[in-house]
């Protein structure tokens, strides 16, 4: 694995730190996800039992229902969110909860847009930990303990 | 790159007071991710997060009005999450759940909205906008149908985003509110439909389904339906094109008033795509709204009035059921607003309705409020929309018929369908 030198466009700012939870299915927060468990219940989701509580989520984007703003906004403060989510898209709907969650709690799940190349890289590295940075870019575990690339 | 004027700027900086600043902020930085180049007044707004969804909704809005929150513009509520003046009459609705609702939609009515709760605030003339003009509503068949049918300009918004519209005044300059996006991209054309099928209520709710199943992220423009088509049909076609699409805008050749001509819907554009409409595909959209694995043929719920009934659609429902009754065990719910609600009382109608057993309701409807028993084990509803979400959001097996389907099978306690209409 070489060093990853990608910056993502970042929608709602703040730095978290997890392991890659990857999914090539958009994912609808209202249905789809129990913000008192942390877990993605849509049947149809490839994700489906898998918890997403401290994970760097990357997926296309959510879909469906604005109200998965609502539940997005309920898991932040009920501590049960994603540790931040990249999209592959722009996604509004997540953003806006992020933005809120900041107004109201003052913590937040950061957002950011995945580049291409960010997207297929995180797509076989489910469970590998990186950090998200305010700046957008985002380090793997040895990157940070300034070791080189494998 | 959003430019602001000075006075969003001042906005921004406090000078409306804290709860302007907070929502004004959200608005500015959401408008720069839909790449906005300027935010435009809006003249009314249309609240859907009036519906307890959980704690934080209700941190945000007792947040807001903490600050000092009052709405900037005419402001309409949608449903919220239990019958406001009856709740207690149904036990289905405990007091724990009960208690955040209300406050949740009293906090909204502290800001200054209007305790109409209704998703169909366009049949109510006093909430409804001009052609043209600029709104920030959310419910995604108000949003449908009025900037389809009225021809106003409204974005789909979603909750929470819509208060710091309200609260503000303002929305970003983009989608359709702009004239550039509102034209018509996908034609659907009917044909060889049956008259006395383009003249049936059902007809509406099964087209907006397949409408909406049809169109993708398209914006479609129908050919083919009667100018004789009724406010009701309309809205049973924006409420069944947005429950099973995304859809917020669709124009109506010779119907809807952005659609005098093919070309006016179109914007002198070619369709992108064709498609033709036919007895085939709406039988097969009829049937798949019908969701009962099982094969029951015992309904013990009946759900009218999403989007809520107008007192049209009351009174059809009032002659249906004349000198009739339920079957005993069965449940009839009517989900309905205020303003029908008490034309219905001062008529006599909600004694009529009452006597045949329905269960009329006003603020809500069974989607959102838990009001339908837990033990229940077959939907039967008159409503695409309903249809649609009753299998995810209730859990429960759903059968879908036309209004007169629905009455014979309350009155019967087993299905009673007529496939005539759609025979031909």
């Amino acid at each position: 694995m070489g060093s990853l030198s990608t910056t993502l466009t970042i929608l709602v700012e703040g730095e978290a730190t997890g392991p890659i939870i990857f999914s090539r299915e958009p994912l609808s927060f209202w249905g789809g996800f129990d913000s008192q468990t942390g877990e993605v219940i849509d049947r149809r989701h490839d994700l489906m039992g898998q918890p997403l509580t401290g994970k760097i989520l990357v997926l296309p984007g959510s879909r469906g229902s604005s109200s998965g703003s609502g539940v997005l906004l309920e898991a932040i403060r009920n501590r049960t969110a994603p540790a931040a989510i990249i999209t592959a898209t722009p996604d509004h709907i997540l953003a806006l909860a992020a933005m809120l969650a900041q107004e109201l709690y003052e913590r937040t799940v950061p957002v950011a847009v995945a580049t291409p190349e960010f997207f297929e890289w995180a797509a076989s590295r489910s469970g590998l930990i990186i950090t998200l940075a305010q700046d957008g870019s985002v380090k793997t575990d040895e990157e940070l303990a300034g070791k080189a690339g494998i | 790159m959003l430019n602001l004027t000075e006075e969003d700027k001042a906005v921004l900086a406090g000078a409306n007071g804290e709860a302007a600043q907070v929502a004004m902020r959200i608005v500015v930085k959401m408008g720069e991710l839909f790449g906005a180049q300027e935010l435009l007044s809006v003249s009314q707004a249309h609240i859907d997060s009036g519906i307890y969804q959980g704690q934080s909704g209700l941190d945000f809005v007792e947040m807001l009005l903490a600050k000092g929150a009052r709405v900037a513009v005419p402001t309409s509520m949608n449903v919220v999450s239990l019958d406001l003046e009856r709740w207690q009459h149904n036990s289905r609705v405990p007091q724990s759940y009960a208690t955040p609702a209300r406050r949740l939609a009293e906090a909204y009515l502290k800001m200054g909205a209007k305790p109409t709760f209704t998703c169909a605030p366009y049949q109510q003339k006093e909430l409804t906008p001009a052609f043209g003009e600029q709104i920030a509503w959310a419910e995604s068949n108000a949003v449908a149908f009025v900037n389809s049918v009225i021809g106003a300009r409204t974005n789909k918004y979603g909750d929470f985003f819509d208060i710091c519209l309200a609260l503000t005044g303002r929305a970003p300059a983009y989608g359709l509110h702009l004239s550039e996006n509102r034209r018509g991209q996908l034609l659907i054309r009917l044909k060889d439909i049956p008259q006395a099928l383009l003249q049936a209520d059902a007809f509406y709710q099964v087209l907006g389904y397949l409408v909406g199943r049809l169109s993708g992220n398209s914006i479609p423009v129908i050919e083919g339906i009667p100018a004789s088509v009724t406010q009701d049909q309309l809205k049973a076609l924006s409420a069944g094109a947005a429950s099973s699409g995304t859809i917020a805008l669709f124009h109506v050749i010779g119907v809807t008033p952005e659609a005098p001509s093919l070309e006016a819907a179109f914007g002198g554009n070619a369709p992108l795509e064709t498609i033709e409409v036919d007895m085939t595909q709406l039988r097969q959209a009829r049937q798949e709204l019908s969701v009962n694995p099982d094969g029951s043929d015992q309904p013990d719920v009946i759900a009218l009035g999403s989007p809520h009934f107008s007192l049209m659609e009351c009174r059809q429902l009032a002659e249906l059921t004349e000198g009739r009754k339920i079957a005993p065990g069965l449940e009839f719910f009517v989900a309905t607003n205020r303003a029908v609600y008490h034309a219905l009382e001062q008529s006599g109608l909600l004694a009529k309705l009452s006597a045949f057993g329905a269960n009329v309701t006003q603020d809500t409807c069974v989607v959102v409020s838990p009001l339908i028993a837990p033990e229940a084990k077959l939907l039967m509803t008159n409503s695409a929309k309903y249809a649609y979400y009753a299998p995810g959001q209730l859990n429960m097996p759903v059968v879908f018929g036309t209004l007169a389907e629905c009455v014979d099978s309350a009155v019967a306690g087993r299905l009673v369908r007529d496939d005539t209409l759609w025979e031909a």
